[in-house]
């Protein structure tokens, strides 16, 4: 009773401590506002103004059909180029694709004997490459076939693939992209709030204050843990509404309380983790350092950058010890795929078994740091 | 008699306060000048504007018949101003040894080699510093680090000597050794001119002229002797409160302590057997014993650094002793008896109360954490806001307060759940004299009549005079642990002071750091002056920042592990873990039809190498469930009647179900699927009937370019070489300069000769090494590790690559200069170099494809120019010809961005 107290009161501090720091109130606002919205519009389609470049040697009305089917959002309006200066543009990164028509391709075409066009693709561009270069063969057989059918009869295609996107169903990006700049927001600001906080208690003798009182160690540290979690928790709640779902116009399929909950699950896990590196770090400078090195993988590899089934095995099972990654299933599947509790609950144990741990780990650290701390 | 200093109407606001109102004097030349006066009256502001530290802004000033907005002038006479700041060391570089720290000065104002050996083997020996000088100055004692202070400012013959509280925290041996030393440079050079702040009154007694000063304003200006007949008073203190305005002594009155009469002898409040306390093999507290009765007020007087506030930590249990026991109210002490702590009120040294919370809830809090019961909340708080005169602040936030009142709010705060014990760690230290004494007054009432025992620590002998007894400490020593009275009778001399000194004498006779009188200080004076100091700039005085910087970087071993291990760990974990190929996919059929020709489908599909299968699905809410859970990417429904519908000629329509969660993978699934499905087409036309051609009229040749296989670790690697030499080296300059501001180091900027551009590149280059080296491991590690090797001009690489740290760098300094803290500094340099780095730069979407903002940075942005590169010669195989058209944005954006930074920076405090 008497811990449970203290821990509200001191948790109460820790609030109002935020609240007369102006800098990380600004911070945290456009971090779950402006920063969602900007970086979710920022991402272009999957194929967006791609640009490319014809070296026309045909000149004919085929070829000028060709060109004329590569037009904008998908493509940048095509350039005309010489051939000579092929090489050139793709070295200088110019463009991303070169078609060449060869001379004669009209007449050879009509006449049945298929001509050959070649695509140039600058492969180190590589998502750029790879879907640019199925939309160029089927703009191009498209066209082709078109102005043919003017000439000669062609059978239609047997068989017709039809092509569902389920869950987001006009591939947008931005749906995507709020929600995992989000999740990065919820991970950035919390171990930013609990590991910078304490380093700045340590910096101002305010820690050396509070270990003279009655209080223990792990008092601190869970007073530390639920008054940044329920801040963040607040803050991702009233952006997932506000931002992603009025502004951005996202529709949310899922439980957003399940969401909640998985979030101050993760929180549970990071502003802990905040905690063990503030300890680990003996200055701001150092600190600053270790976040970087801590935050970039978990951003870059729990799966919300590029599909986690990509990445190499062992860089999956060592992610699997981070809170991230399956905070981003979780949300992933709660979000866009509306799963219920029944589906993603293995993620919960995960992640309720990671943030124990790291509790666990932190708590002794700070105990046995706390002293140097003073 | 011509005036050294000559100011009129100086005014000098910081926000809502005044701290120096109007200020005109005159001090004469070749004097030692006193400046007296508390804490944050406005000292330390004349003399940094004096000293050329901080700019003028209002008012006029002029120092050594020059004006000092006149920045021509403030060149010409900086290197004949020497200046100490206040603080222990604060313009020393701790890690830096004696020599270093000399030899950095000393190359500053220009000597040469010998000349430099000569003046300091001078100096450190007058000083006795000579066997310490391949100590760092962060380990010597308080005084020694003051006495280098003192060697780095008369290395360059300085006309005028500026010295800000340099004895405030040191023993009092030390102290009248250093002015000793003061003395005897005045001897031999009585035409420089020395002034000196201090809190001390005592030391003013000395000096030739006396500036009193109190709230930004100047009281009096004359002769030690004739203050004390205009005020008619005893000593300088007295005549110093005697000088205030009415209305600050309205209710003064000396501290009167009525003697102490202990109920009981055998009632120890705390006693303390043989503590020890070692960090590593130093010992900063030996063997401490003594017992305190309980109502007693119980002084520890010593030094900074003598092990004061360690003792003092021991004993709230902040600190686990290494040796010793000690006892609170007769039990032992024990870190986790939560009960024991709230008999116990502490008050540290630094200053510890929470300033984001208002002096209430400071109140309220301690009172609820340290158990005082809800219903007697209120009253305690307010009986305590009456007691500490607080009932005017309750709702103001401390930082907006006078230290005075702080300190009485933090003794509020200790006493507020009614401790039976009081344990102050210099509660006193930086308030002024008025203050001080009412302060005791408070104490005084608590001891007496209340019987709360005090344990305080000072450096303050009239404070120390006033306590039931003393201990003397001394390197982690007792010295000796009496009444007052008593120790002044065993040195038999009459103040507390030199029976101090002549303890410390005792304890230290065999040391031979005291200072032999024969050296003379600075033989030298007349024959070598240093010579002129350059106006323009010098390469000398860069690299003796640069050499400094370097050092200082090669003794904080985790910085630099952190920036070399860093960049290889990054590389390695975003190098494998990022990756475009999109693999094993995870997909099942959802076949309606099972004919042979929808099997033939499926395996069509299962064979591919970008999927694998999963067990089939069997119905719509099957489909619908396995996806929702993340496990299918893909389905393929195939509908009843495929086949024969099929062999009918008949159009049959087959489903792929996406998950579109992860737009970017969809539309790969989406690429993947029509090229499996149009194979399968084909192939199936080309067995029914050979005849027609369905493929198309035309082919397409596709050529991958530069990365035939278009493998990710091909295009990722190069990418990550921009990202990496962006973040990295900007966050190790970004917290170079702020640093110094957040020390007080930058002090040496100021008043140095040194230009700003000087000062920023010297930074620079330790950091320009740093980086280039790890350029060649990342280049190493990028062929040897991920075997994508270097087709194109190495030389073009690496060139780049020193053009675009140069501007990394520099673009850190600049974030450094712009902030004040090394927080915000690191929040800066993160966000303007992830940012555009990650997203705008074309490491996965080219510049070209994006819009607005973002198009923009991407195309001014160096980043994207060194990606160009870096992509070109690793897997382009091009030269320089080829890129020079990248490398020249590089190169202009260096010397802007410096140009910035030397904008941003200014060479004065405002």
């Amino acid at each position: 009773m008497r811990k449970l107290k203290n821990i509200y009161y001191l948790g109460i501090k820790e609030i109002w401590s935020l609240w007369r720091d102006p800098t990380m109130l600004v911070l945290i606002l456009f971090v779950f506002t402006l920063n969602i919205y900007t970086s979710a519009k920022a991402l272009p389609e999957t194929l967006h103004k791609a640009p490319i470049a014809f070296v026309d040697e045909d000149h004919s009305q085929l070829s000028g059909r060709i060109i004329d089917g590569f037009y904008p959002p998908y493509f940048m309006p095509p350039r005309l180029i010489e051939l000579q200066d092929m090489d050139k543009v793709l070295d200088a990164g110019e463009y991303t694709f070169v078609v060449n028509i060869p001379p004669d391709f009209e007449k050879d075409a009509m006449a049945g004997r298929k001509p050959t066009v070649q695509v140039s693709v600058d492969a180190t561009r590589v998502s750029q490459a790879f879907t640019g270069n199925g939309y160029i063969s089927q703009i191009i057989s498209s066209q082709v076939s078109e102005y043919l059918a003017g000439y000669r009869s062609n059978e239609p295609l047997p068989v017709e693939l039809v092509l569902r996107a389920r869950f987001n169903p006009g591939l947008e990006q931005f749906w995507f992209g709020s929600v995992m700049e989000l999740i990065d927001a919820v991970t950035m600001i919390s171990i930013i709030l609990a590991g910078a906080a304490l380093i700045r208690e340590k910096e101002h003798g305010t820690v050396e204050h509070l270990l003279v009182m009655p209080v223990t160690a792990g008092e601190i540290m869970i007073s530390k843990i639920w008054s940044t979690g329920l801040i963040v928790t607040l803050a991702t709640s009233l952006s997932l509404v506000g931002v992603i779902e009025t502004w951005l116009q996202v529709p949310i399929e899922g439980s957003k309380l399940l969401f909640v909950l998985c979030v101050a699950l993760q929180l549970f896990a990071t502003t802990a983790m905040g905690i063990f590196m503030a300890t680990i770090a003996r200055s701001m400078p150092q600190f600053g350092l270790l976040m970087i090195l801590v935050l970039l993988p978990l951003q870059m590899l729990s799966g919300g950058m590029t599909p986690r089934e990509s990445m190499p095995e062992l860089i999956q099972i060592i992610m699997l010890a981070a809170p991230n990654t399956h905070f981003v299933m979780a949300s992933q599947a709660i979000l866009y795929r509306g799963a219920g509790i029944d589906v993603v609950w293995p993620q919960l144990v995960a992640l309720l078994l990671i943030a124990s741990a790291f509790f666990v780990i932190a708590l002794t650290r700070f105990r046995r740091t706390i002293s140097l701390l003073a | 008699m011509n005036s050294v200093i000559c100011a009129s109407d100086l005014v000098v606001t910081y926000g809502q306060t005044q701290a120096l109102d109007n200020i005109s004097l005159d001090i004469p030349s070749g004097q030692m000048v006193g400046l007296i006066g508390p804490d944050g009256v406005g000292k330390s502001t004349l003399l940094s504007l004096i000293a050329g530290a901080r700019a003028v802004s209002h008012g006029q000033l002029m120092v050594l018949q020059g004006d000092m907005r006149d920045k021509k002038h403030r060149e010409k006479i900086c290197s004949d101003i020497a200046y100490m700041p206040q603080g222990l060391g604060k313009n020393l570089y701790p890690t830096l040894s004696v020599e270093e720290n000399l030899q950095f000065f000393a190359q500053l104002f220009g000597h040469n080699k010998a000349e430099r050996r000569r003046r300091i083997d001078e100096l450190t020996q007058a000083t006795g510093l000579y066997r310490f000088l391949s100590r760092p100055a962060g380990k010597l004692s308080g005084g020694m680090k003051q006495k280098l202070g003192l060697c780095c400012a008369l290395i360059h013959d300085p006309k005028l000597l500026i010295l800000d509280e340099p004895t405030t925290g040191v023993d009092p041996l030390a102290r009248s050794q250093f002015w000793q030393l003061i003395g005897r440079i005045r001897q031999q050079q009585p035409q420089m001119s020395v002034l000196v702040a201090t809190a001390y009154m005592d030391e003013a007694q000395q000096f030739d002229y006396l500036i009193a000063m109190n709230a930004g304003q100047i009281l009096a200006t004359t002769t030690p002797d004739e203050m004390l007949v205009q005020t008619g008073t005893e000593s300088l203190e007295a005549a110093f409160i005697h000088l205030l305005p009415q209305n600050l002594r309205a209710n003064y009155k000396p501290v009167v302590v009525p003697p102490f009469n202990p109920q009981n002898e055998q009632d120890i409040a705390i006693a303390a057997d043989g503590l020890t306390m070692k960090f590593g093999d130093f010992t900063a507290v030996d063997n401490v014993s003594f017992s305190i009765r309980r109502g007693e007020i119980f002084g520890f007087l010593g030094s900074n650094g003598c092990g004061k506030s360690t003792t003092m930590k021991m004993l709230t249990g902040l600190l686990p002793a290494t040796a010793g026991r000690a006892w609170l109210f007769g039990n032992e002490l024990d870190p986790d008896d939560v009960d024991t702590r709230k008999r116990v009120g502490y008050m540290s040294q630094a200053f510890s109360l929470y300033s984001e919370l208002t002096v209430i809830q400071n109140l309220v809090l301690h009172a609820r954490l340290f158990g005082v019961a809800e219903h007697a909340i209120a009253g305690r708080v307010d009986e305590m806001a009456q007691r500490f005169a607080l009932t005017d602040v309750l709702h103001a936030l401390p930082a907006d307060l006078p230290l005075g009142i702080r300190q009485r709010l933090s003794l509020a705060v200790a006493m507020v759940h009614k401790p039976e014990l009081l344990i102050l760690d210099e509660p006193t230290s930086g308030v002024d004299p008025v203050a001080r004494d009412n302060f005791w007054q408070l104490m005084v009432d608590l001891a007496r009549n209340d019987h709360v025992t005090i344990f305080i620590s000072t450096h303050f002998m009239n404070e120390a005079s006033r306590c039931d007894r003393i201990s003397l400490m001394h390197e982690g020593k007792v010295l000796i642990s009496a009444e007052p009275e008593e120790i002044k009778q065993q040195k038999q001399t009459d103040s507390l002071e030199e029976a101090f000194i002549g303890f410390l004498q005792d304890a230290t006779c065999h040391q031979d750091e005291t200072v032999s009188e024969q050296n003379p200080v600075l033989t030298n004076s007349e024959t070598q002056r240093s010579p002129g100091v350059s106006r323009f700039f010098s390469g000398r005085r860069m690299l003796s920042f640069a050499k400094r910087e370097s050092l200082e970087l090669l003794r904080d071993p985790i910085r630099l592990t952190m920036a070399f291990l860093g960049s290889m760990l990054l590389m390695v974990f975003i190098g494998y873990g990022i990756t475009m190929d999109v693999e094993d996919l995870s997909f099942a059929v959802f076949d309606r039809d099972q004919s042979i020709l929808s099997q033939n489908y499926s395996l069509n599909m299962s064979g591919s190498r970008y999927f694998i299968e999963h067990p089939q699905v069997h119905s719509y809410d099957e489909l619908d469930q396995r996806m929702r859970s993340g496990e299918l990417s893909l389905v393929i429904e195939i509908p009843p009647g495929f086949g024969r519908d099929l062999s009918k000629g008949l159009q049959v329509d087959v489903a792929a179900w996406i998950d579109g969660s992860m737009p970017s993978r969809a539309e790969t699934i989406k690429g993947y699927v029509q090229g499996i499905h149009g194979s399968w087409l084909a192939q199936q036309v080309r067995q029914m009937n050979s005849g027609v051609s369905l493929a198309g009229a035309v082919n397409i040749d596709t050529r991958y370019r530069y990365n035939p296989d278009v493998v990710s670790l091909i295009a990722m690697v190069p990418a990550m070489m921009p990202m990496l030499m962006l973040m990295i080296p900007a966050l190790l300059t970004a917290l170079s300069v702020v640093r110094e501001k957040e020390l007080g180091s930058i002090v040496n900027l100021y008043v140095t000769p040194v230009k700003r551009l000087e000062f920023l590149l010297g930074k620079q280059l330790p950091y320009i090494f740093t980086s280039f080296i790890s350029f060649f491991i990342l280049v190493a590690m990028a062929i040897l590790l991920f075997k994508v090797p270097v087709v194109g001009s190495f030389f073009t690489l690496s060139l780049t690559a020193l053009v675009f740290i140069l501007f990394a760098t520099g673009f850190g300094l600049l974030a450094s200069v712009f902030t004040k803290s090394q927080i915000a500094a690191i929040l800066l340099s993160t966000i303007g170099t992830m940012i555009p780095a990650v997203q705008f730069a074309g490491m996965i979407t080219p510049v070209s494809a994006l819009e607005g903002a973002g198009k923009l940075i991407g195309e001014i942005h160096p980043v994207s120019y060194f990606l160009l590169v870096s992509r070109g010669v690793f897997s382009k195989g091009l030269g320089f010809e080829d890129l020079s058209f990248a490398i020249v944005p590089i190169l202009i954006s260096v010397p802007v961005v410096m140009y910035c930074a030397v904008l941003f920076l200014p060479k004065q405090e405002r």
